[in-house]
Order: C-alpha cells, then structure tokens, then sequence
C-alpha cells in the first residue's frame, strides 16, 4: 500500500496533523478515501494493481480543510446555511450561489498555492510538456457511501493548461460542495456540512488518438473468460454515449488472443479543441473509417491490464481506456478508470445443469436434450 | 432450414452415368417404386458426410461404409440403447455418401431405454481402463490374423503334399476362402472400432458442451488443450523417425541418410559403412508396426502407408538429421504442452462461479480424459495398421484376377463391388479347376472402363451437404460430432460450393485451430508424397493431414485443411509447436495454388489470399 494513511476509518478531520495537503496519486490507495476522495484514491488503487494511469496529484481533503480555515469564511457560511428548509430549492440556490462565490473568490493559502504549483510543474516535465493539459475534477469523500451517492454532483473541467487556471479550477472543485442539490441532500440525510470534505484531483489529459472501453465480463453472455474491447479513434466519449459503433473485439482472458473482432464503419471522433479547451466532434477521414482502430499489440496490453485489474479486486470490472497520441509506444496506454461491472455480477448464475453431478447424468440428460441445429 | 428433396437429385441423373446404382448396394438407394420408404426417405434429413468422404467412393470402398453403417448402428442400438436414438442410416447419390441419424419418436420408448444405457454405458465408462486393454488385445489378435492372411495363386498343378498329407482341399478353395477371411477380418475389425468410439464421443462432445455453456465464447481450441499433451500411440511413428534421426547422426550415418532423395539409393550407400547395417536394423524395427501408418485417413485405397512408399519416412527422417544438425530440438515439447494445459485448465476453472458447476466440470473432464486415448489410438489400429494392410492384401487378391485376364490392371479392383469380387473369384477359381476361360474376362473390362467415367464425372458433380427434412435437434452422439464440424459453417460451406470461380476468392473461412496470425507463400500438397516440395517458412495446404505428414511440422509456419476440425491432426499438432492453423475449410486445395502469398489467422479461423 502506497498510502501515507494508513488507518482508513479515521474521519478527515483527525489526520490533520500527519497527513500531507498534496499527494501524488501513487501515493494514494483504496484506504486513502477520507484523505483523496473516492476518485483519486481509485486511480491510485489501479497504480497499486499494476497499470498505467495518466499521472496526477490530489489536494487532499487537509489541504480543503486548510484552505476553507484560512478563508476565513466558516462561520459566514455556517450563517448562510443556517435555518434552511431542505425543500426550498430557491432559498437553497440563493445560500449556495453566495457560499460559491465567497469560496471562488478567496485565494489559496501560499503554501498550498507553491504546492500545487510545484506538483504541477512536475507533472509537466514527466510529461515532456509545458503547461500539460490537465483534467481538473472534485473528488468526493462521500461517494462510495451506500444510498449517498453524490458521485456526478461535482465538477470536472477538462483540457485546463497553467497554474493559474488550474488552481482557479481547483476551487471551482470545491465549491462544488455548495450546490443547492448538494446542500439539500446532506441536510435530508442528516450529514453535517462541516464534516463534509472534498480533494481535488489534478490529473494528465490522456491525448488519445484511440480510447474506448472495456469489460471483463461478456456484456451479452456474462462469459467471464473473456475481456471485450469497444474502441473508436479520438476520446472515449463517442463510445461511451454510443455515438458511433466502436470497433469491437472479444480478446481470450486465459490466453490474451483475439478471439472476435469487428471493425466497423467509424464516422465521427471526438478530439481537443485547444484554444476553446473544449472536446469537438470531429468527422472521422473516410479512407480512416474502417481501419482497424487500435492495433492487435496494443489490444493485447489492454487485456493484460484489464486482467491485472480484474485479478486486483477479485470481481468483473467495467474499464475506461486510452491511448495517448503525445507518448511513445510502450508507456502511452492509460487506464483512465475501472468500475465494478454490476448487471452480471449481481446474477446468480447456473448453467442449468441438473442437480446432480456426475458425469454419466449430464451425458444422459445432453443425449436426451439433444443439439439443436441451427 | 429448406433442403431439396433427395429423389429429385436422384431423377436428374448425370447423363453418361445412367445405371451407375449397380456400382453400390442396393438398399443405399434412394427409391420411388416403395411407398413407405419413399416416404420415410422424405421426411428424413440426409446430409452429405463430407469429413468422411471428400471425393465419390469407390464401389470396393463402400465396405468400410458398410462396416461402420452396422458397427455404430448396431452399439447405439441394440448393445447400449443410447435412448433417444437407433442408428445411422445411409444412402449415396452419385458415389456421395448421405447419412441420417434414426430417432425413437415415443417418449415412452425412450423412458424405457434410459436405465438400459445408464447400466450398459455406464458399465463402459466405469470399467473403461480395463475393457481397453481387452480390446487393445482382441485387436492385435485381428491384426496378427490379417497379417498371415494367404492369398493363394493357383498353380497349374497342386503341390505333392497336397496328395501326401491328405489334404483334401485345393488352393481354389482356399482362395474363395480366405477372400472371405479377408472380408469377415475387415468386417470383424470394424465392429471393435465402434465398441468404445460413441461412448467416446458423448463423453467428449459433452464435456465440450458443458464447457461452452459455462463459457460461450471460449474456442473450441481451448475446450481441446485441457485434454493434450495426453501419450497417444499416433504420434508414435513421428517419433520413430526423430529416433531414426537421432541415431543416424549417432552413428555418423546421417549423411548418407541425407544425401539421396531415394530410399533405394540410402539403403545402397549404407550398405558401405561400417555402422550402416546398424542402423538399417533400427530402420526395419521401426517399421514393423510403426510405418504401417497411412498417408490419408487410411479409409480409402488411395492411401498409402510408409511401408508403401519409403521415400515419405525417409523424408521425415531427413528433415530431422537437418535439425538436429543446426542444433534445433526435435522432440515434442510434451512438458510445455502440459504445463499450458494445466495453466489453461486451472484458469478456466477458477472462473466458475459455483461449487456445483465447478464439481459437474470436473467429472466430464475426468471422463473426457479417460476416453482421449481410445478416440485417438483406434486409429492407428484400424484405419492405419489394419487397413494398410488389408488394402496390400487385396492388392494380392487383384493381381490374381488380374494373372486370369480378369481386370486389366491391379488398381482396377476398387471398380468392383465385394460381392462382384467373390463372384469373379468363383469365376476365376471354377474356370482354373476346369480348365476354361472365365466369362469375366469379357465382361469386366469393359465394366470397369465405364464405370472409370462414372467415378470422373462423379468427382465433377457437387454434392449438396444436406438434403431432407432438418429435425430440430439432432441426438446421436457420432452425428453431433460430424455435425459440430460442418453445422457452424453449414451455410458457408453451401455458398462456396455454389462459387463457379475459384479465382474469385480473395477469403476462405475454416475453424480457428490454433491460435497466432502469420504471413507467408503457400505449398498445396495434395498428398503425403508431396510434402517432400515443402520449403523452411512455407504455409502447408492440404486436403487433410494425418501423423505420417508429421515431419511437414518442423518445416511450416501455418497450416490449412480443407476436411477437420479442432481435434484433426493438423489442429493439434500446431497447438503444439505454437503455429496458426486453419481446418474444416471445405475447398481451400481448390482455391489456393502454391506460391500464393497468405494470411492465416488461427485465433479467428481466416485465411486472406494476399497476392496471386
């Protein structure tokens, strides 16, 4: 465990003294959760598995706590939210439009500025570039919690590029613990704001020039020796929202062959629009629309993580990947996130063979079922 | 699924071959002048057994058909009464043979045969070490009988002992006989072939089947590796030859060994070296009973065995010398086989979501595992060993028709039906002991040279793979394995049959056999003799290997077959050495010429035709 933390139930406020204010991911892990929120510290639980994750850093829920101490705006905010009804979304935007705008407008404590700006230059040079783009996203500690989901209630900026814009971004993230929604579900579930906490994570653009998404369960059959690869050119978006169909390949989990693979026709990608830092659909060169999307090498490497990374959690799991245009083959595949896969996994399965076992039974019933000719 | 009806095929006779049904049995017809069976021959689904019989058959082969048509039929049927089916019934248009498995239609019939095969079959499976190694024994008796078979010439005048001890018989009768010793050895051998081989199958096939409902998409490849590296006596005269090898370098014989392409011309040189007789002794060990290994699948005359055509082991033996020289290892990496199975199989296992499944898997590849050997051994003994044999003795049977001006040439006997033959014999033998010509003389030559353009126009005709009506489920174990191995490219398969110009095809689709992608200038060899063309680097193309292709191995970067499945030859053979493969591909010695440039891909069964 890469963790600086070790004692994971330890509530946030008690790490103050030992715990840092910035961290690089590989020193985050499934236990640093109260420390780097629920994001980063799975992006660092994937580094313990073995794979490669655009590189990043965290300010951690100490450095938030030290930023809103320094603010000096708890006790305005503590006004602010006191006495709200937690239906009365107006009274409830209003509090949390203020609230933002205070948090938005503080500057960062000079320590914590010097920190993310060195961890950001850092980033840089391991990066062989000025200024990398960087994806700016708020990382709740609550997330994980069950029934408490506030995961898609913080933000996330993509393509952000210098200190200054990526330390604005930063408390953008945090005062995404502000909005009305936010504010009002804590109040239903009884959460006391001032024991929420959030990090912010600070983490490379993968540039992909391929991405896609993988499972290492069958999404049709719930085959759990296979791993299947979707995979379009550009960002992984065009995937995910199912705007194209994605090449497609059934890789062997066992032996890492291809076993299926369908290249299809793909029209559009999506890519970065650096002066509007913005992701555009872009049209896809028809004589690039039916070659194959990712090369049998590079599937390979993608099984053989997804497999480590199935092997780590002991579970099917649901990968986000990609490939990234700016570094050399051989250390440019980023796993960029990996969920527990949930519709097959929740399914008890049997293959509906009878109840008993041997295997004289199972030949007489096969003989009798007979094989259906199709 | 819509397939013609069988007596329309038939009605459109091929025109020059009208009467062409004398050359078969009768009851393989497909008939129009009985109601009930016309019927019955309607309502049924005949498909074309192609893995079997890729060209038209011989009117002298059919007897292997005719042995398997009551062996199987007869084990399904009436010994172990698989339940929900008899036997297997077969019929032939146009030389091709067409099979169908009979179901029992009651429900209650099949209830009833239930507990008979749990006792019978599973008599088998429990005891199944011990009923092999009694078979095993049963088979070499019939072997050894074959083996010192007489065919007797008939002489002028009998010998004097004939007289002196009493005899009584003559070398006419003797000759009627022993054909018919031939045929009864033939028949009886085929009878032991069918003893373990469904049962075999079932185990098989459903250990496959429980597999893929566990893991649909796992390749039939995988299924196959968690039962290799098993010791099976059919790679034994391969390694024969590597032993040859071996011993050849030993005894600094190799290059002569080497250094001539005719066997005739190493035997020779041998004879002046001084640890050449050394060798040639370990050379004739070997082959008694090793080389007795055919070079097709043994089920036709065509095939002929090592001891038939020297050159072809000697071949092997030199490619081996040619790698052992470079210092390259001959021997079949059975430890590394072994060690991947275990890996794959342990991996595949621990995927299994439940106890019970995990336990159900367990059983049926315990069982498939003691059935592998017997699936794969059989053959050597019957269609390698025996039949090589055999197919020599009828050699000798037709040199005798041919010395009484029977048939013009030796090779013409397989124009002749069984039964045709023993009448001919009598012809030939009363003729010999009364001192007149046989009738035969003029009428079989003129016979067999129609019935030689039957045979070609035949082998022009495509045969339909199925006719009939198709049933919804197919039960018996024999056909769900032929089945499995032509069902998923059934359509396909029909397509490229339809295809008038094989320049057109740029693709050829086959089942992916062993996984890996290469590139690489193809060698069509037709047959066994062929493989001594190939070239270091090259991609094999054949219709079918078996074990006495083995050397072609150490040579090729990939392999294609037109007629197998995962469980060919060719298909093991190349997961072992780590080489794509591509079988089952129905037309591909039809469509690739040598020289062409491929590529073969193993893990997904296709083969792009690169540049002409």
């Amino acid at each position: 465990m890469g963790s600086i933390i070790s004692e994971a139930a330890l509530p946030w406020a008690a790490l103050d003294s030992v715990a840092p204010k910035v961290c690089s991911f590989e020193d985050c892990g499934k236990d640093s959760v109260q420390l780097v929120g629920g994001k980063c510290a799975s992006l660092g639980e994937l580094i313990n598995a073995g794979v490669r994750v655009p590189p990043g850093f965290a300010l951690t829920t100490r450095g938030y706590a030290q930023f809103m101490r320094e603010a000096g705006i708890q006790a305005e905010v503590a006004a602010l939210l006191d006495g709200l009804d937690h239906e009365d979304m107006d009274k409830l935007e209003e509090a949390s439009h203020a609230i933002r705008e205070m948090i938005e407008s503080r500057p960062l404590p000079i320590e914590l500025e010097d920190l993310i700006a060195e961890s950001y230059r850092k980033l840089s040079v391991r990066c062989y570039l000025p200024a990398v783009p960087v994806a700016v996203r708020s990382s709740a500690t609550a997330e994980d919690l069950p029934g408490a989901s506030f995961a898609g209630q913080q933000d996330t900026y993509l393509w952000i590029r210098g200190v200054d814009d990526v330390i604005h971004h930063v408390r953008r993230c945090i005062s995404s613990l502000y909005t009305g929604r936010a504010i009002a579900y804590r109040m239903k579930m009884g959460f006391p704001h001032e024991q929420v906490a959030i990090s912010v994570g600070i983490q490379k653009m993968a540039n992909a020039y391929t991405a896609g998404v993988m499972f290492t369960v069958h999404p049709a059959t719930g085959d759990r020796s296979v791993i299947v690869i979707d995979a379009n050119f550009g960002f992984g978006e065009s995937v995910v929202s199912g705007e194209v169909t994605p090449d497609n390949f059934v890789v062997n989990k066992i032996t890492l062959d291809i076993i299926e693979r369908t290249i299809s026709t793909k029209e559009i990608c999506h890519t970065v629009d650096l002066k509007t830092q913005k992701s555009i659909a872009l049209p896809v060169p028809v004589e690039r629309q039916n070659i194959q999307s990712i090369t049998d090498d590079e599937i390979g490497e993608l099984a053989w993580m997804a497999k480590k990374i199935e092997k780590h959690y002991g579970r099917p799991m649901d990968i986000e990947w990609a490939i990234d245009k700016n570094l050399p083959a051989g250390g440019n595949i980023f796993i960029l996130q990996a969920r527990p896969e949930t519709i097959w996994s929740n399914r008890q399965k049997t293959t509906g063979a009878a109840s008993s076992t041997s295997a004289m039974d199972y030949i007489v019933s096969s003989l009798l079922a007979g094989k259906r000719l199709s | 699924m819509k397939f013609p009806v069988p007596h329309d095929i038939k009605a459109k006779t091929i025109p020059g071959t009208e009467g062409w049904e004398r050359m078969y049995p009768y009851q393989y017809q497909f008939v129009t002048d009985d109601p009930q069976r016309n019927q019955y021959e309607k309502d049924t689904f005949w498909f074309y057994d192609g893995l079997h019989y890729p060209e038209p058959l011989y009117p002298f082969d059919t007897i292997w058909d005719e042995a398997w048509y009551l062996a199987l039929s007869q084990f399904n049927n009436r010994i172990f009464q698989v339940p929900p089916v008899r036997g297997v019934d077969h019929r032939i248009i146009n030389g091709y043979v067409y099979i169908s498995p009979v179901p029992v239609k009651d429900p209650a019939e099949i209830g009833a045969r239930v507990p008979n095969f749990m006792e019978r079959a599973g008599f088998y499976y429990k005891n199944w070490d011990e009923l092999e190694a009694k078979w095993k024994v049963k088979m070499e008796a019939t072997i050894a009988e074959l083996e010192a078979l007489e065919i007797p010439r008939l002489p002028d005048i009998e010998d004097l002992s004939v007289v002196t001890d009493g005899v009584g018989e003559s070398k006419g009768y003797h000759l009627l006989k022993n054909y018919d010793d031939l045929i009864n050895l033939g028949i009886k051998c085929w009878q032991y072939h069918f003893e373990f081989l469904n049962l075999g199958y079932a185990a098989y096939v459903f250990f496959m089947d429980f597999t893929q409902k566990l893991f649909p998409s796992i390749p039939m490849q995988r299924v196959t590796q968690m039962i290799s590296g098993i010791d099976v006596i059919m790679y034994r005269p391969d390694d024969e030859l590597k032993e040859l090898a071996k011993k050849a370098v030993a005894l600094e014989v190799d290059g002569i060994v080497a250094g001539h392409r005719e066997w005739d011309d190493v035997r020779a040189a041998l004879d002046g070296h001084r640890h050449g007789a050394e060798w040639l002794a370990a050379f004739e060990k070997a082959r008694y009973p090793w080389f007795n290994i055919s070079s097709g699948t043994g089920w036709f005359h065509t095939d002929r065995s090592w001891n038939d055509n020297l050159n072809i082991p000697l071949d092997g033996i030199q490619t081996y010398i040619g790698k052992l020289r470079a210092g390259v290892a001959i021997d079949r990496p059975m430890e590394a086989v072994r060690a991947e199975r275990e890996r794959i199989t342990a991996e595949y296992r621990a995927l299994i979501e439940n106890d019970e499944d995990r336990k159900q898997f367990d059983e049926l590849l315990g069982c498939a595992k003691t059935v592998f050997p017997y699936v794969e051994n059989h053959l050597f003994y019957v269609e390698h060993w025996f039949h090589s044999v055999f197919w020599n003795k009828m050699r000798e049977v037709a040199a005798i028709m041919k010395e009484h001006g029977m048939i013009a040439d030796i090779e013409d006997i397989w124009y002749l039906r069984r039964d045709e033959i023993k009448q001919a014999l009598w012809d030939v033998v009363t003729a010999w002991a009364t001192g007149v010509t046989p009738r035969g003389t003029a009428t079989w030559p003129p016979e067999i040279e129609w019935r030689k353009g039957v045979m070609q126009k035949f082998r022009d005709w495509n045969p339909p793979p199925a006719i009939g009506v198709a049933p919804e489920v197919i039960q018996e174990p024999f056909t769900i394995v032929l089945w499995g191995v032509t069902n998923n490219s059934l359509s396909d398969w029909a397509a490229v049959q339809d295809i008038g110009d094989p320049d057109s095809i740029t693709e050829l689709k086959g089942f992916a056999a062993s996984p890996g992608t290469v590139e690489g200038p193809a060698r069509v060899c037709r047959s066994a003799e062929d493989i001594r063309d190939l070239q270091e680097g090259e991609i094999l193309v054949a219709p079918t290997t078996s074990p006495s292709w083995a050397p072609a191995f150490a040579k090729i970067k990939a392999c294609v077959t037109d007629v197998g499945g995962v469980m060919s030859h060719a298909a093991i053979v190349c997961r072992e050495y780590g080489m794509p493969a591509v079988v089952g591909t129905g037309v591909s010695t039809r469509v690739i010429r040598t020289g062409m440039t491929l590529r073969v891909d193993g893990s997904s069964g296709v083969i792009s035709i690169i540049t002409a």
